[in-house]
């Protein structure tokens, strides 16, 4: 290009048209509204920030090649702002992303660029958004910082916003020593403030007294190791802790004492692995092994809900890697604040719940679509205790062949990290998310969020599943919370290692040493190579970053070095086990209820519309469509279903790629935001035994199913919120025990609490999810979704009548009427037995569990999704609340074949027929004109279009 | 002759590749996926192949564009290669995002016809099955009697042509958008899951040899995949391996 040499550098800023007018529901305008700001209109255009050597020739290739389409759009200087189309004219703010964060679309026009000879240095891009409307300036402020950007990651200007690029010229800070040594408990704690490590008191003793017998202080890189490592989030202190309970006796260590040992004591054969590696690992056939994980990512995705769920997605898809599988499957449960809520309600520092919905969302479908992983299973539920404390929980799914997870690491070994390069993204995370959050967090969390770039993690899953089956690694794990230093830490455990930070490439100059070893940007694998070569040339055959940092030593002491200077020389014995062991206190838990009270309203049909139109119950078919379900080939069950696509499935079934075709995985997935805050014991049984319906339902075997817990807590220092944590944990082992259903690994996210401005604490509800998967070994006899046969028998599991005492019918009622919520009932597993057993006789031709708003919404959604008629008489029932909308464990409505019904009743003793499925309702000459609806159930009376309006629309 | 050997290039980014090599293999071919940069090293070439069928995903992220990339690169790096293997009588074929890259090429519809793929009217992805009609002299479809029914997954997948009526005086267009009940979708979503002007899913050229489309019939090529599975006397119906069969009868025949 050496033409080009003598023709300066410039910035050319670019507006490309038309722009995108923005009506939905979802959108800018549906936000703005929300907030009350009188926008009328807000169209959205594309900016293209580029610096270079660009002569009028080269520009206008840049421009016909990279930026604008040949038909339909029209491309011209950004400087001039009334250009070319009438929506272009109007109020004008332009945002772009801060320097340094993850630009995709930057990096690649560079590198086209390149690729057609233009000299590009840098570029970016951004976003022009233009308003109408009558706004004043308070109301633009808003709408700039409340609706069209997010400070943690952007910019914004009214008018004209010049592009910012990283600073190619920073220098590099260097290490710095941190004084400890003399410092009492008051001067440890402000160092502890300071530098934002997230220590317990305890913790920064040890610390002291351990560099004071090495007569030294420790550098800015070994505290800041030490923090990470020894966060809640990676070192699970609460989980770990030893717990004194009200009757004096001492539990040593939750996960231990009941997820563990749960495990441990029904020892189930095809379990491979439990809660040592990144996930776990279960036998899926006799050739064939599959590993699963669910994450959770709440802090991030509060203050940038895209890049947080995002990069959710990103981290357990590389969990799923670091024990060598392929992810065949990815799933989501998101739980938010009420999307209607009135924004003055809203403390400062706190997005709107609608507008984390929407980009948590959109994160979701982003990284699963873009590394073509199918989401297959999830759930939505709103309620008020998630407004400042979301909670998003992201799963992944992945198959390995037997045995192919190799983790011996041997002294003398290369490390390698494979992706991408290291900015300041997310420094400090581990330690972020082990704390509170508060009005400041948002100001000062900043470089804690990551932004994801799904497609290197697509070259990361084609790589390792390569070299997996070349067998060029010795061992393998991601790069997540804490980046180089929770990663090669964690190997390094035993062996010890010694890194040079000087062969980490980064994105930009100017980072600190400590921060290049603690940066979470995301994308990024560490695997040890007995011989590095042939791994180097696998990821340069498919366009992956891979570097050589340093080797395991087999001496037992990390150390890390920035060339020529050692940033950490530490003992891994005192790193991985230095850390005192945290003692807390649990108080004693009241789950006491008051008696049932008669609600006033009895209108079972308007009750039910309700039910079918509540946040957590509704549809949620629109959010599912823009997730890729298919790819890969494999989804049998889909997660909506049906004669029209558009019912609700129980649980989901994947045929793993590349396997025989003839089993399945099923998953199923437990989840309930009211009544964990009411009694954490009754909750993790209904949320186990709900998996499990889900996972039986689609067919899985429940002689072979295995669990995962995560648990979404407050703050475990207070002894109340403690006491909730412990009963939901023994919960946990009595319950695996009793459905004989291992937990095979979890994770536990605590401190989900928001310290409003005047300092009181707004902890979240108390939430338990469990993911069940099981092995579908006769894919021929699984049940469809929704009523398929007019003429079939309608058979229902279990009691008729369930509990109301923390049931949805109360949220609906809009008071809790009190009332037992649903008991443990260890007897239920059984009926899961005999209902599997049916399906694999091919005795079941459809099936709907019980859930949220009990029978008659499950009846509805049934019949709404086969488009059958359904009719349910419950006898001197038929007005009952509790048999209508009563919610409890183990209980099915199944459409069984009247020449079946024998066999049926046989394999199902706890079955009764209470029902027919009958063609489209409203034409059926038998009944009496008061019964002409698609959908009786007791006295409830429902059409098609009724159950579409509440429950698709969600207008009761 | 022997069977058939397709090439399925994957950039980063590609990830539909593997659901495309096992349909042709289904119909009978011998399908190869190899990264474009082992291409560009000359680990292979289009002459060492019968077929070329590019694969869906997001190429480099659809950074600037679907497919526009990706079609640069086909261009910079193989375009030589592509042109001869057209003329020298190789199907072509590309799917969702090999469909994008295909229309930047050139290839699609090629000629003189301008178009592009946009984004989608709903303004964001969707993963739908859709009903598909087929048409035109492509080697691909000119068999085809029965309508088709596969998934779309995209966010920008509206074909915009500069001269729609040019296309169809031309019979470049290869499938459209049907309802359920085999209507014409008529711009009518979600039967028409983009917008499409002409409820247009797909195109051929001039030689009937490049064959592009948004909705994904490698999805749908064994019973098992229909969502309508053991619920309507239909099943089987809409079965999409017909169309990769056709593709390999025209190499074999």
């Amino acid at each position: 290009m050496g033409q080009n040499d003598a023709i300066d550098v410039h910035d050319f800023s670019y507006v490309v048209g038309p722009g995108h007018i923005d009506a939905g529901d979802h959108g800018p305008l549906a936000t703005a509204r929300r907030f009350g700001i009188p926008a009328t209109e807000i169209t959205e255009f594309r900016l293209v920030h580029v610096r270079g050597g660009l002569d009028a020739a080269a520009q206008a290739t840049l421009v016909e090649r990279l930026i604008v389409d040949p038909v339909g759009q029209w491309c011209s200087p950004a400087a001039d702002h009334d250009a070319v189309d009438g929506s272009a004219t109007g109020l004008v703010v332009e945002t772009g992303l801060r320097p340094g964060v993850t630009d995709r679309e930057g990096a690649e026009l560079v590198r086209a660029a390149a690729e057609l000879g233009l000299e590009v240095e840098a570029a970016t891009v951004g976003r022009r958004w233009v308003i109408q409307g009558d706004l004043d300036e308070a109301q633009i402020d808003e709408l700039a910082q409340r609706v069209l950007h997010n400070d943690v990651i952007e910019r914004w200007a009214l008018g004209s916003l010049p592009a910012a690029f990283a600073d190619q010229r920073a220098t590099e800070p260097a290490t710095t020593t941190i004084v400890v040594r003399g410092l009492d408990e008051a001067g440890l704690a402000e160092v502890n403030k300071a530098r934002r490590l997230g220590l317990d008191p305890e913790e920064m003793v040890v610390i002291r007294d351990h560099f004071t017998a090495l007569d030294r202080d420790p550098t800015d890189g070994e505290l800041e190791t030490l923090a990470q490592t020894w966060s809640e989030h990676c070192a699970h202190k609460t989980f770990r802790a030893a717990i004194t309970m009200p009757d004096g006796s001492v539990i040593d260590g939750l996960l231990k004492s009941y997820l563990r040992s749960a495990t441990d004591e029904i020892d189930a054969p095809y379990v491979h692995s439990a809660f040592v590696d990144n996930a776990g690992i279960v036998a899926f056939d006799d050739g064939w092994d599959v590993a699963i994980k669910a994450e959770t990512h709440n802090h991030p995705s509060a203050l940038e809900p895209f890049g947080g769920s995002n990069t959710g997605v990103g981290g357990v898809v590389r969990d799923i890697l670091g024990v060598s599988a392929k992810p065949i499957a990815v799933t989501d449960i998101l739980c938010f604040g009420p999307e209607d809520l009135d924004p003055a309600e809203l403390p400062d520092g706190v997005l709107h719940p609608a507008r984390i919905r929407d980009g948590v969302i959109a994160g979701v479908g982003d990284y699963g679509n873009k590394i073509g992983v199918p989401n297959i299973a999830g759930a939505i539920l709103h309620d008020p205790a998630y407004t400042t404390t979301p909670l998003v929980f992201a799963g992944c799914l992945g198959l390995l062949p037997t045995g192919s997870n190799p983790t011996n690491a041997q002294p003398g070994d290369s490390i390698v990290v494979l992706g991408g390069a290291v900015g300041r993204d997310g420094v400090g995370g581990a330690t972020f998310s082990s704390q509170t959050m508060g009005v400041e967090t948002a100001d000062i969390a900043g470089s804690s969020v990551q932004i994801g770039d799904p497609i290197v993690e697509k070259g990361l899953i084609d790589v390792i599943c390569a070299a997996r089956d070349a067998q060029l690694y010795t061992a393998v794990t991601d790069c997540g919370a804490g980046g180089l230093s929770s990663a090669v830490g964690e190997m390094a455990e035993t062996l010890g290692a010694d890194v040079d930070l000087q062969l980490v490439p980064r994105k930009y100059p100017g980072l600190a040493p400590w921060e290049v070893w603690l940066s979470e940007a995301q994308e990024r694998m560490v695997v040890a190579c007995a011989d590095p070569a042939p791994m180097l040339e696998l990821a340069a055959r498919w366009g992956v970053g891979a570097d050589v940092i340093g080797r395991f030593t087999g001496e037992g002491r990390l150390i890390v070095r920035n060339g020529d200077e050692t940033m950490i020389d530490i003992d891994c014995e005192f790193l991985h086990d230095g850390r005192p062991k945290r003692q807390m206190t649990a108080a004693a838990l009241d789950t006491s209820r008051p008696e049932r009270q008669v609600p006033a309203s009895t209108d079972v049909t308007a009750l039910t519309l309700g039910l079918l139109a509540h946040p957590s119950i509704r549809s949620n078919e629109d959010v599912v469509r823009t997730y890729d379900h298919e790819v890969l080939g494999g989804t049998l069950v889909r997660p909506y279903a049906g004669a029209a696509g558009d019912g609700a499935a129980d649980g989901t079934v994947v045929i793993p790629p590349g396997t025989s075709g003839t089993r399945g995985v099923a998953l199923g997935v437990g989840v309930n935001a009211v009544i964990g805050g009411i009694d954490p014991e009754a909750m993790a049984w209904s949320v186990i035994d709900e998996a499990v319906r889900n996972a039986v339902v689609a067919g899985a075997d429940p002689a072979e199913l295995s669990l995962l817990d995560n648990f979404a807590w407050g703050n475990p220092t207070d002894p109340d919120t403690l006491a909730g944590l412990v009963a939901a944990c023994q919960a946990c082992h009595d319950a695996a025990l009793a459905f004989s259903a291992p937990f095979v690994s979890g994770k536990d996210s605590l401190y989900n609490v928001f310290v409003r401005p005047d300092g009181t604490p707004d902890p979240v509800a108390p939430t338990l999810v469990i993911t069940a998967m099981g092995i579908v070994k006769d894919l021929t006899t699984v049940p469809l979704t929704g009523t398929v046969n007019p003429g079939d028998d309608v058979w229902l599991v279990g009691p008729a009548a369930g509990a109301l005492g923390g049931s949805h019918l109360d949220e609906v009622l809009g008071a809790d009427h009190g009332g037992e919520v649903p008991r443990p009932e260890p007897g239920a597993v059984a009926r899961h037995h005999e209902l599997a057993a049916a399906i694999a006789q091919g005795l079941v031709v459809s099936a709907h569990d019980l859930a949220e708003g009990g029978l008659a919404v499950a009846a509805a959604e049934w019949a709404f999704a086969g488009r059958t008629g359904v009719r349910i008489d419950l006898g001197d029932a038929n007005d009952d609340l509790a048999t209508l909308f009563g919610e409890g464990a183990g209980r099915y409505l199944v459409e069984v074949a009247p020449g079946d019904a024998e066999a049926f009743a046989a394999a199902v003793p706890s079955a009764a027929r209470i029902g027919t499925v009958i063609g489209s309702g409203t034409d059926t000459p038998n009944d009496t004109p008061s019964d002409r609806a698609d959908v009786a159930v007791g006295s409830v009376r429902l059409s098609f279009d009724d159950i579409a309006r509440a429950w698709v629309g969600g207008n009761a | 002759m022997s069977t058939p050997k397709v090439l399925i290039p994957v950039a980063l980014g590609t990830n539909r590749d593997g659901d495309l090599a096992d349909a042709f293999r289904l119909a009978g071919a011998d399908p190869v996926s190899l990264p474009l940069e082992a291409l560009r090293a000359g680990e292979a070439s289009m002459d060492d192949f019968q077929m070329l069928a590019v694969p869906g995903g997001f190429s480099y992220g659809d950074a600037l564009g679907a497919g526009r990339l990706l079609g640069l690169d086909l261009v910079g790096w193989f375009g030589d290669q592509l042109h001869a293997a057209v003329a020298a009588g190789k199907p072509i074929f590309g799917v969702c995002n090999g469909f994008q890259a295909l229309v930047r090429t050139g290839l699609l519809p090629g000629g003189n016809h301008q178009s592009v793929l946009a984004h989608n009217d709903s303004g964001h992805f969707e993963c739908r099955w859709v009903t598909l009609a087929p048409s035109s002299q492509s080697v691909w479809t000119k068999d085809l009697t029965e309508p088709l029914r596969c998934p779309v997954a995209h966010a920008e997948g509206k074909f915009v042509a500069e001269d729609l009526g040019a296309l169809e005086a031309a019979d470049l267009v290869a499938f459209r958008y049907l309802t359920v009940d085999g209507e014409p979708a008529g711009g009518a979503y979600p039967a028409n899951p983009n917008g499409s002007p002409g409820d247009v899913a797909g195109v051929t050229d001039e030689t009937g040899l490049v064959l592009g489309l948004m909705p994904h019939p490698e999805d749908h090529v064994t019973e098992r995949q229909d969502p309508l599975r053991g619920r309507t006397a239909s099943t089987g119906s809409g079965l999409c391996l017909p169309l990769f069969e056709a593709g390999v009868a025209a190499v074999t025949a």
